[in-house]
């Protein structure tokens, strides 16, 4: 018999978008609340896979053509690349720095290095979770 | 006003916990997966969207911090908790699992 997956699909349409959301805002504010890079990757990998339950691997692989192994990679090169940024000043590996900036919208607000090491945890979080998930899903 | 507040906040978490001590006991007591079903994906969602927004008022009355994940998780839980009902309920259906014996109309049985 015909299945028909409307509720499932319609409401994932929605669903992932606010888990996405919700990952970005753990994401950013991980250094003043509890997230970071590893729950945001997670979750965003979460809001993937529920996409891969609603639709098929097909469908989700026109949406998001990406091929997570390369995803793996540029995350340890943003991450290696923070930490061996201190050399360039002269300071030990791992040293971060942090300036303030005024931002038109957003007001006065810190950037910090660590962002950048947190970005290339949370792509390979994601990198490796996708390419675990898939990998086991095609194998018949 | 302060007072007003906390006795609202703590109705709320009362109802909540009501809600879903009463979907607990639905599980015990109902005849069959769907009727279980039934119990557990309504009032537990409505306990708790109570609890949560209980607690919101609380945290954004007493400390001045309105925390939007609440908000989210609100919407959230609203949206996604009567569809894990509703798979959990079809595939049980498509799975063959029998109705109660009392029971009087299968719309479905028709398109198996």
């Amino acid at each position: 018999m015909k299945q028909n997956d409307l509720i499932l699909q319609t409401v994932t349409k929605v669903a992932a978008f606010v888990i996405l959301l919700f990952a970005v805002a753990i994401f950013l504010g991980g250094h003043y609340s509890p997230g970071g890079g590893f729950v945001g990757g997670l979750m965003t990998s979460a809001a993937i896979v529920l996409l891969l339950l609603a639709f098929d691997l097909k469908t989700v692989t026109a949406i998001l053509p990406i091929d997570y192994k390369f995803m793996i990679g540029a995350g340890l090169l943003i991450s290696s690349l923070t930490v061996a940024g201190g050399l360039l000043f002269g300071v030990p590996l791992m040293t971060h720095a942090y300036r303030y900036i005024d931002v038109p919208l957003l007001g006065h607000i810190s950037l910090h290095t660590a962002v950048l090491f947190d970005l290339g945890v949370y792509l390979v979080v994601v990198g490796v979770t996708m390419t675990i998930i898939q990998t086991i899903g095609e194998s018949e | 006003m302060i007072a007003i507040v906390e006795i609202l906040s703590a109705l709320f978490l009362l109802m909540g916990v009501f809600l879903f001590l009463v979907s607990a006991f639905g599980i015990i007591r109902l005849p069959d997966v769907y009727t279980r079903n039934h119990a557990v994906s309504k009032s537990s969602t409505l306990g708790i969207l109570f609890i949560l927004i209980g607690t919101l008022l609380f945290f954004f009355h007493q400390h001045g911090h309105f925390d939007f994940r609440i908000v989210l998780a609100i919407i959230f839980i609203f949206m996604t908790s009567p569809v894990a009902g509703h798979l959990i309920n079809r595939s049980a259906y498509h799975s063959g699992v029998k109705m109660w014996d009392q029971s009087v109309q299968d719309d479905l049985k028709k398109r198996r």
